[in-house]
C-alpha cells in the first residue's frame, strides 16, 4: 500500500517535469528543424535516396557528425578516415554520457541505453542546466525531464530531414542558415557562464580551439574541451565557483 | 556518387560508434559513486566543450570558406552578450539572428 501511495505522488510530479522539459526543448525547434532538412537537401543532392537519407538521421542521431562523414565520404576519403573523424566530432557525447552519470546512472540499464541514444547537444545542456538549478529531484523526475527534452528536439530531426530529403534542392542556399548551429550553441552558453570558474573554463577552452584547430581528427576540439575543464576545475578549487 | 555499400557500412558503424561514445559512462559506471576530482571536472564540461565546439565555427564559417566575416561574428557577439546578460536563449537566438538578417540585407543592398 506504501508503495502505491509513492507511485501516486510520484506519477503526477513526474509527468509535469516532463512537459516542463517539452516546454525547455520546443525552442530547440527553431534550429532542429532548418538544420535536420538542411542535411536532408545536402545528402539526397550528394546523391542518396530518401530512405538512405532518413536511416542516416534515425542511426546516426549527430548533425555535425552526418555533416562531416557524409563531405568526406564526398571527397573519397577512405571509409576509415570518414569514421575516425566523424566519431572524433562526436568524441564530446562520451564527456555529456560522463557528466549526465551522476544525475541518470541510477537508471536501470535499458534506460540508459534510450538516454544514451537520444544524447545530443541539446538534450544534454538543457537537461545538465535543469538537474544543477534544481538539485532536489529525484532519478525518475531527471529521466522525465530528459524525455521531456527529447521529443521536440530528436522525433522533429526525422522529421525534418525526411521533408529535407523530399524537398531536395528546393530550399536555395540562403547565407546565414549556415550559421543557426553556432548561434543556437552560443544562445546554450551564455546561461551557463554562472560564476568566475565556468567564464574561466570557456574561455581557456575558447582560446585552445582556435589556437588548435589545425591538429587533425578534430582532436583540438577534444584538448580544448580537457583544458577549458581542467582551468575550470582549477579555478572552483580556489574558490571562484561562487 | 557515393557507392551504395560504403554508404551503408558508414551509417551502420558510425551509429554503432557514437552509441558506444554515448553509452560507455552511462552504461559502465552506473550509480557508482565518482571521485570528487572527477565531478569537480565534469561541472565544465558544458562550459568547455560548446566554446570549443563554437569557436571555430564562428571565426572561420564554412559558408564563406573560412574567411572571417563581420557579420557572423557580431552576431555571435551580440548572441552572447543577450544570452549572458538575459539568459534567455530565445532571446538571444532571435538576436543572433536578427543581426544576420540586418547584415545580410546590408551587404546585399551595397
Amino acid at each position: 500500500m506504501a508503495t502505491d501511495k509513492t507511485v501516486d505522488e510520484i506519477e503526477p510530479a513526474n509527468r509535469a517535469v516532463f512537459w516542463r522539459g517539452f516546454r525547455d526543448g520546443l525552442p530547440f525547434l527553431a534550429i532542429v528543424i532548418p538544420f535536420a532538412m538542411l542535411f536532408g537537401v545536402v545528402a539526397t543532392e550528394a546523391g542518396l535516396n530518401v530512405f538512405e537519407t532518413l536511416s542516416f538521421s534515425v542511426v546516426v542521431i549527430a548533425g555535425a557528425a552526418q555533416f562531416t562523414a557524409l563531405q568526406l565520404m564526398l571527397d573519397n576519403a577512405p571509409v576509415a578516415v570518414v569514421l575516425a573523424s566523424a566519431l572524433a566530432v562526436n568524441m564530446r557525447m562520451a564527456m555529456y554520457s560522463a557528466s549526465l552519470t551522476p544525475h541518470l546512472g541510477a537508471l536501470p540499464v535499458g534506460k540508459r541505453m534510450i538516454t544514451a541514444y537520444f544524447l545530443v547537444d541539446q538534450t544534454y545542456a538543457s537537461s545538465i542546466l535543469f538537474y544543477e538549478k534544481n538539485p532536489q529531484l529525484s532519478v525518475a523526475q531527471k529521466w522525465a525531464y530528459f524525455m521531456g527534452v527529447m521529443t521536440p528536439i530528436c522525433i522533429p530531426w526525422y522529421l525534418a530531414t525526411l521533408a529535407g530529403a523530399w524537398i531536395g534542392e528546393a530550399i536555395p542556399a540562403e547565407a546565414g542558415l549556415d550559421f543557426a548551429v553556432p548561434i543556437a550553441f552560443i544562445a546554450m552558453i551564455g546561461p551557463a557562464l554562472r560564476t568566475p570558474a565556468h567564464r574561466i573554463a570557456a574561455l581557456v577552452s575558447t582560446v585552445l580551439a582556435l589556437a588548435l584547430a589545425g591538429v587533425p581528427w578534430n582532436l583540438g576540439l577534444i584538448l580544448a574541451a580537457i583544458g577549458g575543464m581542467v582551468a575550470g576545475a582549477e579555478a572552483e578549487r580556489r574558490g571562484m565557483a561562487e | 556518387m557515393i557507392p551504395t555499400s560504403e554508404l551503408w557500412l558508414v551509417i551502420v558503424l558510425l551509429g554503432a560508434g557514437s552509441f558506444l561514445l554515448r553509452f560507455t559512462f552511462l552504461g559502465l559506471v552506473g550509480n557508482r559513486p565518482l571521485p570528487e576530482w572527477l565531478l569537480r571536472h565534469l561541472r565544465y564540461t558544458a562550459v568547455a566543450v560548446l566554446p570549443a565546439l563554437v569557436a571555430p565555427l564562428v571565426v572561420w564559417p564554412q559558408a564563406t570558406d573560412g574567411t572571417p566575416d563581420p557579420v557572423r561574428l557580431a552576431a555571435a557577439l551580440a548572441t552572447l552578450v543577450v544570452a549572458f546578460l538575459t539568459k534567455n536563449i530565445i532571446a538571444a537566438m532571435g538576436t543572433g539572428a536578427g543581426v544576420l538578417l540586418v547584415g545580410g540585407l546590408a551587404g546585399w543592398m551595397g
